[in-house]
């Protein structure tokens, strides 16, 4: 097994990062917490500093000024680190891809391992991303 | 009614600065003003009427800088707009934070997107741009040729 | 000589959902001045509206702020509206109105949530988080989408509230205003939270008519002001409901009128569908042909207060200039009276209770370091500070009891 495999193998521990966004997809990966999907059955825990984090979730459309403190926060987290962009403006970029304060899509930035598109991801999907990922890395 | 009588007292006392007036219904109300007496108009909306200060709208037309104060009398439903025309080289106008709180940090945010100077504001220092843009660089101007 | 210290509060706290960061200045316990950063949330959105349609622009504006989601194109659509001289059918006024209520339902519900977060009533967040699912199942089988439900555009609605569908969404009403009834009780009568909460994080009258605050914000320090009231649109005319108001303006009365609003909405959304009944099918939109030169000002009460938008036509198909006004924008700068002379504990309350959206406003985020500041708690060791004074709290009242 290697030492990727290792460190996954037990329960994640997740910090979310929210770059300029609507907020949505912040709502529904709390929604995650909550007692209808309640992630922490599985033993996934939603973190207050990247330094404690298995998994960095990152969601809303990076503006210039996110930009160095994602950089900074994506350096701070201890490897191996695995990265999830949540929502359409985590993906892509969604709709505000035209405006002058843009600085990127999440991938441009720093490196991202899966991809939970939707405006917002339903807490199902955002789950079902994680678990992929898990089972892939 | 309510807003006839408010704004026929509002010509009383203003008419040598009322350049314009344009009445789209009881609700909806936009007078053009002379820019040199926005304190005095504001002041009498705020203290003596009881109008609520909502916000302010600047926008970059072939006119010039223009901005419009949209003031708000909650008990007659009216909405009236208080516009003024600035100068399109050197927009300036006396600032209104002084004589309310709402107005601080919309003055700010116009004066990042537009250029605008708001004279005698308490603090007009970066509000948004911090980090976003460039000094010097106004996002929301536009060309005209 | 007094130290002043520094305690930053964000900029990315998993609770406090966007970035913002307030520093808030300390002399011992006591909180002696804030300043706070904004501009990590701007996305040029009214620069972007300039550059697509009308009908593109509804898309837009629901992204301002997901919990809020339809009073933005609620309000977008009144100022088009106005422009365009249109009237609705009262089928499309009903079921605007029915959206915008469920709105305020699940809004109120996810603040008392984060409120009892705050405090340290972890068990409110959960149940009231899992009383909001029902309210977006609801939206999800009237729109599509649990958040972000493109449901209006200009001259009406986009989907219809079949007859079927009505007997559900009364169903769940029921439920929730079951809820309702068990989380105001909770609230309402704890000794624990009216200690937390009463005279914590007071506004004045006065304070709320300097800042032009508005919404629950204002209503609970006795401003009477609610858009659907005073300036009228949709089918809040054709419904019978009253505006809740309290006197004291602190932490408590805020809690109050929310939770008093949700009835009020429950009640709205009742005699709407009821009015629905009446109405013919089918019937959720005029056709509209162009948007004639013009200025549109629309307004719409959300769930935080008044949003307004303020829309320049040129004749073509994309607005001239586009201003949008969060209720957000207004309402937390009063954060600099209500947190000024409070204890650090009861910070992040009184922070919470204006309800802010950052998002909204588009701005948030601040730190500042006015001395030697040394850092000295984060925004959990906050959260925790509020915490720890509610189990004091505990202590000393039950041992009352």
């Amino acid at each position: 097994m290697g030492f990727k495999n290792y460190c996954f193998k037990k329960s994640l521990w997740v910090f979310h990062f929210g770059g300029a966004s609507c907020n949505n997809c912040d709502i529904e990966i709390l929604d995650c917490l909550t007692p209808r999907h309640d992630l922490e059955r599985f033993g996934i825990l939603l973190v207050g500093s990247i330094r404690h984090a298995d998994v960095l979730l990152v969601n809303g459309s990076i503006n210039i000024r996110d930009k160095e403190r994602l950089i900074e926060v994506y350096n701070q987290a201890p490897k191996p680190l695995l990265v999830v962009a949540i929502g359409a403006c985590g993906c892509t970029g969604g709709y505000f891809t035209d405006s002058y304060t843009f600085a990127g899509p999440v991938d441009k930035i720093i490196p991202v391992d899966a991809y939970v598109p939707g405006c917002p991801p339903k807490p199902e999907a955002i789950i079902a991303g994680i678990v992929k990922l898990v089972e892939n890395s | 009614m309510d807003t006839e009588l408010i704004i026929e007292k509002f010509k009383e006392k203003f008419k040598s600065d009322i350049l314009d007036t344009v009445i789209k219904n009881q609700r909806r109300i936009i007078i053009t003003i002379n820019p040199d007496s926005i304190l005095y108009v504001a002041g009498y909306l705020y203290r003596t009427e009881g109008f609520r200060f909502i916000i302010a709208t600047a926008l970059h037309t072939k006119k010039g800088f223009e901005i419009h104060y949209h003031f708000s009398k909650d008990d007659a439903g009216l909405i009236l707009n208080i516009h003024v025309i600035l100068d399109k080289d050197n927009p300036r106008i006396e600032s209104l934070s002084n004589l309310f709180n709402a107005s601080n940090w919309i003055e700010r945010e116009m004066h990042e997107l537009f250029g605008i100077d708001f004279l005698n504001h308490p603090n007009q220092e970066k509000l948004l741009s911090e980090g976003n843009w460039a000094e010097g660089v106004y996002p929301l101007r536009k060309e005209f040729k | 000589m007094s130290k002043k210290t520094l305690i930053p509060i964000g900029p990315y706290h998993p609770l406090q959902e966007e970035p913002e960061l307030f520093k808030l200045y300390c002399d011992g316990e006591i909180v002696k001045d804030i300043k706070w950063e904004t501009g990590y949330n701007h996305r040029g959105i009214e620069k972007l509206s300039e550059s697509k349609t009308y009908e593109q622009v509804f898309f837009l504006v629901e992204r301002i702020c997901g919990i809020c989601s339809n009073s933005h194109p609620f309000a977008f659509a009144n100022a088009v509206e106005e422009i365009a001289e249109i009237d609705l059918t009262n089928r499309a006024k009903y079921i605007r109105s029915i959206i915008g209520e469920l709105e305020r339902i699940h809004s109120h519900l996810l603040w008392v949530g984060l409120a009892g977060h705050f405090l340290g009533y972890n068990t409110v967040f959960m149940w009231a988080w899992k009383y909001r699912e029902p309210v977006l199942d609801l939206f999800e089988m009237i729109s599509g989408n649990r958040n972000s439900y493109a449901m209006f555009k200009v001259g009406g609605v986009r989907r219809d509230i079949e007859e079927t569908k009505i007997p559900v969404i009364q169903k769940i009403l029921d439920d929730v205003k079951k809820k309702t009834d068990l989380l105001t009780g909770a609230i309402m009568d704890d000794p624990v939270i009216h200690a937390r909460t009463k005279g914590v994080g007071i506004l004045t009258k006065q304070d709320i008519i300097d800042y032009g605050a508005v919404g629950p914000t204002a209503r609970a320090s006795g401003v009477a002001i609610d858009v659907r009231k005073d300036d009228p649109y949709a089918a809040y005319p054709l419904v019978n409901w009253k505006v809740i108001t309290a006197e004291t303006g602190d932490v408590f009365a805020k809690a109050e009128v929310r939770l008093l609003e949700m009835y009020e909405s429950i009640s709205i959304i009742e005699q709407c569908l009821k009015g629905l009944k009446k109405e013919k099918p089918g019937e959720i939109s005029v056709k509209v042909k162009e948007i004639p030169e013009g200025i549109g000002n629309g307004r719409a009460e959300a769930p935080r207060g008044e949003v307004f938008h303020f829309v320049q036509s040129d004749g073509s198909n994309s607005p001239a200039r586009h201003k949008i006004r969060a209720p957000s924008y207004v309402n937390i700068a009063t954060f600099k009276k209500s947190c000024i002379g409070q204890t650090i504990s009861d910070a992040t309350i009184s922070l919470a209770a204006v309800d802010p959206c950052y998002c909204c406003t588009e701005r948030m985020a601040v730190a500042y370091d006015l001395k030697s500041g040394d850092k000295l708690m984060n925004a959990n060791e906050l959260i925790n500070e509020s915490v720890k004074r509610t189990n004091e709290l505990k202590k000393t009242i039950k041992s009352k009891l």
